[in-house]
């Protein structure tokens, strides 16, 4: 079902989906919110640049933007599958428990804060380009690759990881992040980490067409939670 | 230096010719007080491990316990209290926060107090309640600026979704976590049978607890625990809860080692791993921002579900009540500085925030003179203690309250204040399961009934008095309430006259 944004709003538009049983593409999509909020079992293809809180509470539904994407991409995602072709804004993936986002370009701030896994879910966000600060804030579970095909500099703001507490961070770089906070142990990845991420990897070089060469053309260095220095308050029993 | 031995604030005092030996007291405390001595055949107790929580008090066979305050003294001092000298005594010690639980207990005015009801006299017939058809229920949601009929008069219904009660009060926020399986159940169990709601708090939605869904608000918090599509179509309404009476502007750390099998699976987090409630939603620093997540949770489930915003009461109330008001919110949750909790800083609990009294004031005339007050209902909480209270609420402007603290002690909480140590000897505030089952939900419900059936009539004998038989017609009818003992100030903010006026 083909529907064009442009004429309805975000509220007509968002209904015309909840109430397509079919795949459904959206033209002339100029910033409408909410698109695909709590969806499963289809998949909305997006010819233009959707506003904020795409994909919201996605539960199964493959979302594919032709475009930019705005903030809060995939917030309290719980299944289902994102593709952006082009940038995503801040909050990319918000305490997102399950599914996969993949952007072609760049991320904004706090890119995966509060993403965590549950038994069989674990949630992926792959970034071609660079994010901003606050990379995995809070992180508790998941798994988080920033690419940085377009720079020479380390594609990561400040403060990543800061609170994080579970999952991992991977960063393509010849440069560590600056600034790391002291709940995160940092290091270069091994081959057996590699290995773990080499899937994501391919299907990341599969959507947007790099080479699996070019991808592995640079060390990649791993995040992890530091068990010796928890992220929590002293606290005394009064 | 042996400072760091600090005397216990109470006495365990046993009546040595009443006790039979019978090692109750002893089984009974988590906190392992008492103690049997084999050679002398008689009990003894550490009174530095009591937190007069009165579980052997209250199950001694022979009623040989009670607990006391302790006569031992610093020098009187009326600027450093003991307390405050054995505060910096433990601080000096660990280098940690103070970490306290429950409401704020500080010598603050209660404004609840200071309000005296109105009844008829004379010329105004006050109402038999018994006799006469008096009305409870509420209806919580948006309401429309005004009434609209088609071309043949009829009333055109396009009402936002509401939410019925049979009376002003609803159970708030406690996660399951914070209180056991059994207090969750007690509560679902006593909403249904009462026809009110009770709330999740942020720790998810147990699978045995969905068949209460229509009686059930889904709390959304900054850490989205326990978040998902069937978790928010299950409820009757979803709150996003920005803040919390008890810690205006602190976050909530639930360690790993509290959250076993079943907590994770409500939470949907690995076991044992540390649930962190962050702060703020880091996606909200705006009303705008605010209002896209009430959106967001409104297009998840179809404009089906009324979206509630809790918010401590703080400074600015007024202003932030009025913005929630415009972000397409249906209910602002208020809860003042009293509210209890599972575990807050001593600092925090103590001395941040409003009273709800004052708070619950401002924010009813702000919404009315900016004429916005139909958008919203308002629910008023942070220690609402009585039916009493319940009414001077209403009269001040809520359209409901929530109650918390009032609910645990009707499960058994005698308000010792120590649910942070996870040691709860009434089975409510801990998950030990040896302690969990001392709280038969059975029982607790109908515990929770009897209390709020109990407030249902004195609500209906105390509107008949004034002769209001509308619950409806109390809302906001300031007349009806005389200040004692207030200032000129604290009365034009409640919008009430002296007594006597």
């Amino acid at each position: 079902m083909n529907i064009l944004a442009h004429q309805l709003g975000f509220r007509a538009l968002n209904e015309k989906i909840r109430n397509s049983s079919e795949d459904v593409v959206i033209e002339y999509c100029y910033g409408e919110r909410f698109i695909g909020a709590g969806a499963s079992g289809k998949t909305i293809t997006i010819n233009g640049t959707p506003g904020n809180a795409l994909g919201a509470y996605l539960d199964g539904a493959v979302i594919i933007v032709n475009g930019n994407a705005q903030d809060a991409v995939g917030d309290t995602m719980n299944d289902g599958r994102i593709v952006i072709h082009g940038n995503a804004g801040d909050a990319l993936g918000y305490a997102m428990r399950g599914g996969k986002i993949l952007v072609k370009g760049n991320a904004g701030y706090r890119t995966g804060i509060h993403m965590k896994e549950y038994q069989d879910k674990k949630p992926v966000i792959i970034v071609g380009g660079s994010t901003g600060s606050f990379l995995g804030e809070y992180l508790a579970g998941g798994l988080i690759i920033v690419l940085g095909m377009d720079t020479e500099d380390c594609p990561v703001g400040y403060f990543t990881g800061t609170g994080m507490h579970g999952g991992e961070i991977f960063i393509r770089s010849h440069k560590m992040p600056r600034s790391l906070p002291k709940q995160v142990c940092a290091g270069p990845a091994t081959e057996s980490d590699m290995n773990r991420i080499i899937d994501i990897l391919a299907e990341f070089s599969e959507t947007f067409g790099f080479t699996m060469d070019d991808i592995l053309s640079k060390p990649f260095c791993r995040l992890t939670p530091n068990a010796k220095n928890p992220y929590k308050q002293l606290y005394t029993v009064n | 230096m042996a400072v760091e031995y600090i005397q216990p604030e109470y006495e365990v005092v046993r009546n040595q010719e009443r006790c039979i030996v019978c090692r109750v007291c002893e089984r009974q405390c988590a906190n392992q007080v008492h103690e049997y001595l084999k050679d002398s055949n008689r009990m003894v107790a550490d009174d530095s491990k009591c937190v007069n929580c009165h579980r052997c008090v209250a199950l001694c066979p022979t009623r040989a316990l009670k607990i006391v305050k302790s006569p031992h003294t610093f020098k009187e001092n009326t600027n450093w209290s003991g307390k405050a000298i054995s505060e910096i005594y433990k601080q000096a010690e660990s280098g940690g926060v103070l970490l306290s639980s429950m409401g704020n207990p500080e010598n603050y005015p209660v404004y609840f107090d200071k309000m005296l009801l109105n009844a008829s006299q004379v010329t105004n017939p006050s109402i038999d309640p018994l006799r006469e058809p008096m009305e409870t229920r509420v209806f919580l949601g948006a309401k429309p600026e005004r009434i609209e009929r088609d071309e043949k008069g009829r009333i055109i219904r396009s009402l936002p979704p509401q939410i019925q009660l049979s009376m002003p009060v609803m159970f708030s926020a406690m996660s399951y976590g914070s209180i056991s399986y059994n207090a969750h159940e007690s509560l679902a169990r006593a909403a249904a049978e009462l026809g009110i709601l009770y709330n999740t708090g942020e720790g998810g939605l147990h699978e045995d607890l969905y068949k209460y869904g229509k009686n059930t608000i889904v709390q959304v918090a900054s850490g989205r625990f326990g978040v998902h599509k069937d978790y928010l179509e299950s409820g009757a309404a979803i709150e996003i809860k920005m803040g919390q009476g008890a810690k205006p502007g602190i976050g909530g750390h639930l360690p790993g080692e509290k959250v076993g099998m079943d907590i994770s699976r409500t939470r949907m987090i690995p076991e044992g791993t540390d649930a962190i409630s962050p702060a703020p939603h880091h996606d909200i620093y705006s009303i705008e921002d605010l209002r896209q997540l009430v959106y967001s949770l409104k297009e998840a489930t179809g404009y089906k579900k009324p979206v509630i915003v809790k918010i401590a009461a703080v400074h600015n109330v007024a202003a932030i009540a009025s913005g929630i008001a415009r972000s397409g919110a249906d209910m602002i949750a208020i809860d003042g500085f009293r509210g209890g909790t599972g575990a807050a800083p001593t600092r925090i609990r103590d001395h941040v925030g409003l009273p709800i009294e004052l708070a619950l004031a401002s924010v009813d005339k702000r919404l009315r003179d900016e004429g916005i007050r139909n958008r919203v209902s308002i629910i008023a909480g942070g220690s609402i203690r009585s039916s009493a209270d319940v009414v001077k609420a209403i009269a001040l402007g809520a359209d409901c309250v929530y109650i918390a603290t009032a609910a645990l002690v009707a499960l058994g909480c005698h308000l010792c204040r120590s649910c942070h140590t996870g040691k709860c000897n009434w089975g409510i505030a801990t998950q030990r399961p040896d302690l969990v089952k001392r709280l038969n939900p059975n029982i607790g419900f109908r515990r929770l009934v009897n209390l709020l059936t109990a407030w249902q009539h004195e609500i209906k004998e105390m509107m008949g008095g004034m002769g209001i038989n509308s619950i409806e017609a109390l809302r906001g009818n300031r007349l009806m309430l005389r200040g004692v003992g207030l200032n000129e100030k604290e009365l034009e903010i409640l919008g009430i006259k002296h007594a006597g006026e």
